[in-house]
């Protein structure tokens, strides 16, 4: 008898507790996407669930090409990818894709004699450092661009992305624009064939822990990985022909001339932009959602949440040098919310 | 026909063992139908790259041109790595916890082994890529490129990965494993033989040469081979720092790739490219044929040296 009433207990127990998870985590928003601004996203997601009432936000920052699978996948409320994708492919996925926000992508090296900010290249330069064509620190090239400063006689490493990425993505999409041979060998993808001798590393975090492991390393990633670890960034020569440092004055300068309003699904391509004191390597970081969202209180609370991150966000995010959507664009992605989303 | 003293068995009994069979049964339809599922999720690219796939170094995602050679040689080149260094020192392990170390010392050995190999593999892989890789290129690659860089396999920039550092990794991996079957192998020799051995005089060395190793010497080679299955299919301790190089180079300090890397790497990209998902599939069928293989020739052969020496282990 006392057995059957034990049993019994336990399977209502264990009933109630199953539908209570149903309940539990409905105010868990998840999302899964590219690694570039992913330090931003954390930061915003810690300041906002100090005032969210309840609404739990999860990021994980596994690459735009993961970001990318799992929406598709329909196993994430959002998706993060810094590739955009053209009207067409979002129609026939039936998604929308807004710019949360946009940076820039900064070559780092491992040279100990060199300060941050001291080294200089131009696009070719860099393409073919990438291509393998230039294959040593002191090369007559790199040495042309960078009168008085000593360069040694050590070997290039590339470090690259091994998972599909945007920050790939816009970097070789900058490379395709400055250098004809790389467009035609290499192209611009998320994901390419990167010459034999490189290395790849996981995430832009993967990519920061190799080039500063590796003398003679170079590799490209997002701003805040740069500065964050203190790495060796370069200045880049843009597309007026001037040299520019990476800080939020050549990133504010890239963004501002991007013409948000013709843009067909926000598809907008930043890298080598016009301007004297513009950043050559900017990207614009999205955020994908389905056009059709049944569940009224998760859309709400999504809204509700990247509404706070372009107007409360906005000073954070500038402080770790990305730069914020200014208003006409975000005004512009409201409408695109209102117009888009069926609820 | 009556069993168990009632005609056709008494139901409970047969519900137990119709139950059990199912369950069993479940085991090899899963393994079935994903090995079905592997190839024909596979059939897309043996159809377009046919046997070239297995020699061809190329990985363009752009151009979906894709081979596994540089992935099959990095697996064989980490696995011999792993096995070279994990097999002796196991073989010495196993050894002087059967004939040489008292009850205490047997027992705290046998618990670090077994701790050892309960070690999640990605606190290898960040281990790996923090500590033990900083190590190999400050200290070993250098030390070796010094002395031995006359060899083909130690040329190159020391970087801290590649396949020695991985090889050295999965060596620490597979050694509690080897080390275990090889100990139960031991264990199994007859006492009798062993004592005959040192009633006319033998040296525990002699005992050890003469008649473990001889006896075990069987049974060793199913170690070895359990020990390779692991190590062939291991992904997270070591995609931190094989590098990701679609190369085959004979130096050891060269970025690399194995097959799980790969996958690992690769698979989020691939999904959207019905052609590169079935390339990654065909490279997963690889791993899994070999894999089994490995596991039923092992098992074979551990049967048959279970058989000859009566049981027990």
């Amino acid at each position: 008898m006392k057995m059957k009433a034990k049993t019994i207990i336990a399977g209502i127990s264990s009933a109630i507790c199953l539908a209570l998870s149903g309940t539990l985590h409905a105010g868990t928003l998840n999302g899964a996407g590219a690694t570039f601004p992913a330090p931003l996203y954390q930061q915003w997601i810690s300041e906002y669930t100090k005032i969210s009432g309840g609404v739990k936000i999860n990021y994980q920052a596994v690459g735009s090409g993961a970001g990318l699978a799992q929406i598709r996948a329909k196993t994430v409320d959002f998706g993060a990818s810094d590739e955009p994708l053209k009207k067409e492919e979002l129609d026939k996925d039936g998604m929308i894709q807004f710019p949360m926000t946009m940076g820039a992508i900064v070559p780092v090296v491992n040279l100990p004699d060199i300060k941050p900010g001291e080294l200089k290249l131009t696009g070719p330069v860099l393409a073919k450092i990438f291509m393998g064509q230039i294959t040593v620190w002191n090369d007559p090239e790199v040495s042309k661009i960078n009168e008085g400063l000593k360069l040694p006689d050590m070997k290039i490493t590339v470090v690259h992305r091994a998972d599909g990425s945007g920050t790939t993505w816009n970097f070789t999409n900058y490379l395709s624009k400055v250098s004809e041979d790389w467009s035609k060998k290499f192209g611009c993808a998320k994901e390419i064939a990167w010459i034999e001798g490189t290395v790849g590393g996981q995430k832009n975090a993967g990519v920061a822990a190799m080039v500063k492991r590796i003398k003679g390393a170079i590799g490209y990633v997002e701003s805040a990985y740069a500065f964050e670890s203190k790495m060796t960034y370069t200045q880049m020569q843009n597309k007026d022909g001037k040299f520019v440092q990476p800080d939020n004055d050549s990133f504010q300068a890239a963004a501002e001339n991007a013409d948000w309003k013709n843009a067909p699904g926000f598809y907008m391509v930043l890298t080598d932009q016009a301007g004297e004191k513009s950043w050559p390597i900017m990207a614009s970081t999205y955020i994908l959602i389905y056009k059709s969202q049944p569940d009224k209180e998760k859309i709400d609370s999504l809204l509700k949440y990247y509404t706070w991150c372009y107007d409360s966000g906005a000073n954070l995010a500038k402080k770790l040098n990305y730069v914020p959507m200014p208003k006409n664009v975000v005004d512009l992605v409201k409408e695109a919310w209102q117009k888009n989303l069926t609820k | 026909m009556v069993k168990n003293g009632k005609k056709g068995g008494y139901p409970a009994d047969n519900f137990f063992k119709g139950l059990t069979f199912l369950c069993a049964l479940l085991i090899v339809v899963i393994m079935t139908t994903l090995f079905i599922q592997l190839f024909y999720q596979s059939v897309p690219t043996i159809r377009k790259f046919g046997l070239e796939f297995f020699w061809s170094k190329k990985w363009d995602p752009v151009n979906l041109e894709f081979g596994a050679l540089s992935s099959i040689y990095g697996t064989i080149v980490t696995s011999v790595i792993a096995m070279l260094i994990a097999v002796p020192l196991s073989f010495v392990i196993a050894l002087f916890l059967v004939e040489i170390a008292g009850p205490k010392v047997k027992a705290i050995v046998s618990q670090a082994l077994d701790l050892l190999a309960a070690i999640p593999s990605i606190i290898y892989g960040m281990w790996g890529l923090f500590i033990f890789a900083p190590f190999m290129q400050d200290h070993v690659q250098s030390f070796l490129m010094k002395y031995l860089g006359f060899l083909p396999f130690f040329k190159g920039i020391p970087m801290g990965i590649g396949m020695l550092t991985s090889g050295l990794i999965l060596a620490l991996m597979i050694l509690p494993f080897i080390s275990a079957v090889m100990r139960d192998i031991f264990q199994m020799v007859p006492p009798v033989v062993k004592e005959s051995a040192y009633g006319v005089g033998s040296t525990t060395w002699e005992v050890s040469y003469h008649v473990t190793m001889k006896y075990g010497l069987q049974g060793v080679l199913g170690a070895v081979f359990l020990g390779l299955g692991r190590a062939i299919g291991e992904t997270m301790a070591i995609t931190f720092v094989i590098g990701n190089g679609y190369t085959v180079s004979a130096s050891l300090f060269d970025p690399a790739n194995t097959i799980a890397s790969t996958l690992a790497s690769q698979f989020s990209e691939a999904v959207s490219q019905p052609i590169f998902k079935s390339t990654l599939m065909e490279l997963g069928l690889v791993l899994f044929i070999v894999t089994f293989g490995i596991q039923v020739a092992a098992q074979w052969w551990l049967n048959r040296i279970r058989l000859s020496s009566g049981g027990g282990l």
